[in-house]
């Protein structure tokens, strides 16, 4: 690993301030995926600006019913909250299923936002990537693409975000909460993380000099009757081929709400809208679920390896769907 | 390095001072910030008890409680650590009494090589205490009870983050167990 100067700021006014002063600067936090990537020389920064010392690791509720999440809440912690695991159970799952226990209590709500894709072609240094290095090529094209995106993807890029949590977020609504130079401003989940086009070094739409501070979900009751479900190569500790996160709100056998994100499959968290639109309103049985998916993946494009995530994908949306619907609300 | 860095009083870099607290006692160090936790536990205050494995946070080897909760101190710089409680395998018996979960590995034979077993033994100690925190795993039933059986599913997705290439995971899983039900029996 290349050395760096490293400072510890104590505010979030600072941290901005140390940001926009230092050349190839980066903030630091828990570091399981920015140590690693520094140790594979994937980042090489010039300086680290440690942010664990700032306050901002409180959940709290918030007057109508939302909850703040502030961008230094563990993993771990935000996992075990009692709010979290009533309210909005597909969180609590989607952060289980990540990672380990060990890594879950060093990663942070803010640093898992930012986390990098897990693309073997973006991992080796030997192989061409337009995100390590832009204008390079993309050996996953041509290459073992098993674990590689099937919506929204690119001629430049096809490497999904490795995400659990904000497959959830996602699912939810969240808005993601930034400070910056002067400036504070709130993003839309869905808003926050970017398709690839031709500039897939760029993953989220967070300015050079924006730090984030927390992540908001809205009120969501019939959250309460929602799950993640991951499918992946081993039954603990892998990351998704496919995953599936929603929330189901039916009433007198017709669907009232529904939340649907897909993860594993794109450059960002998917929100299912097509699949949504054809849910919302309907009757709740399995052809409609069936239906749903598949509107949901028309647009999807498998590669030489992963084709088979089509099928995958929307068989996982319809079993998921007909589990929450089985529930109906009490869990 | 020089030429990067801006000279502002902020920054540091070449070296540090790094004060740890390592089983209980203090360590004054002079480090580069990109030290890891694991290089400054073996290498500079000279415990070899916490393993490297993979140095990338896939193997667990590296396991060490801070404030009672596990890390992998592969990931973790040890610039980062300071003013917190870390606790190692060297650190965990009381004097020459074994801790419960030593003794077990002992008993059921939870080991081959023993490479792994310093990260198995701290993974499972903080794990007791976030089973009794009833903190839920990603295989618990019914997410929102604080109440959970300390099944085998249990134990065994809760202990996923150590890997042990000999394979000794039954005698593993039933060490965890005894121990346990021994404390849990106290």
């Amino acid at each position: 690993m290349k050395n760096f100067a490293y400072a510890r700021a104590q505010d979030a006014d600072t941290a901005v301030q140390l940001i926009t002063q230092n050349q190839n600067a980066k903030f630091l936090s828990g570091g399981t995926n920015l140590v690693d990537l520094m140790r594979e020389n994937i980042e090489q920064p010039d300086h680290l600006i440690d942010v664990t010392g700032l306050p901002l690791a409180q959940v709290e509720e918030l007057p109508g019913g939302g909850v703040s999440i502030g961008a230094l809440v563990r993993n771990s912690h935000l996992a075990a909250n009692q709010i979290i695991r009533e309210r909005y159970p597909v969180l609590s799952q989607a952060i289980l299923m990540g990672a380990s226990a060990q890594i879950r209590n060093m990663a942070t709500t803010g640093g898992n936002l930012m986390q990098r894709t897990r693309c073997y072609y973006f991992y080796d240094t030997d192989a061409r990537c337009n995100k390590r290095e832009p204008g390079t090529g993309c050996d996953a094209l041509e290459g073992f693409n098993r674990i590689h995106a099937i919506l929204g993807a690119s001629d430049d890029c096809i490497a999904t975000h490795p995400s659990d949590m904000c497959v959830a977020l996602a699912a939810l609504d969240a808005t993601v909460h930034v400070t910056g130079t002067g400036v504070e401003r709130t993003i839309p989940i869905v808003e926050f993380h970017r398709l690839p086009e031709d500039t897939p070094q760029i993953d989220t739409n967070l300015q050079p000099d924006e730090l984030i501070t927390s992540v908001e979900l809205p009120a969501l009751p019939f959250a309460r009757n929602s799950m993640y479900r991951k499918v992946r190569d081993r039954a603990s500790y892998a990351f998704a081929l496919v995953s599936v996160a929603a929330a189901l709100e039916v009433e007198d056998g017709t669907i009232k709400n529904v939340r649907l994100a897909l993860g594993g499959v794109a450059h960002k968290p998917w929100r299912a809208t097509e699949a949504e639109k054809v849910l919302t309103g309907a009757k709740a049985d399995e052809e409609i679920f069936k239906r749903a998916a598949a509107e949901e993946l028309k647009a999807a494009r498998g590669y030489k390896h992963n084709s088979f995530k089509i099928e995958l994908a929307e068989r996982t949306i319809v079993s998921v769907l007909k589990t929450l619907a089985s529930e109906g609300g009490a869990r | 390095m020089s030429e990067t860095n801006s000279g502002g009083r902020e920054f540091a870099d070449r070296t540090v001072p790094v004060i740890l607290q390592i089983n209980g006692i203090k360590h004054e160090l002079q480090l580069e910030p990109r030290v890891s936790l694991l290089d400054a536990l073996r290498e500079y205050v000279g415990l070899t008890g916490t393993k490297k494995g993979c140095n990338q946070g896939a193997c667990g080897a590296c396991t060490v409680l801070v404030d009672n909760e596990r890390i992998n101190s592969c990931f973790a710089l040890a610039v980062q650590y300071q003013d917190r409680e870390i606790t190692t395998i060297e650190g965990v018996a009381h004097s020459d009494q074994l801790h419960a979960l030593q003794a077990a590995f002992i008993e059921c034979d939870g080991f081959q090589c023993g490479y792994c077993t310093p990260g198995q033994i701290c993974s499972a100690i903080a794990m007791f205490e976030e089973f009794k925190q009833g903190a839920p795993s990603a295989v618990t039933e019914h997410l929102a009870e604080t109440e959970i059986e300390f099944s085998e599913a249990e134990i065994k997705e809760r202990m996923s983050g150590n890997l042990c290439r000999c394979g000794a995971y039954v005698g593993i899983v039933e060490a965890i167990r005894e121990a346990f039900d021994k404390e849990a029996a106290r």
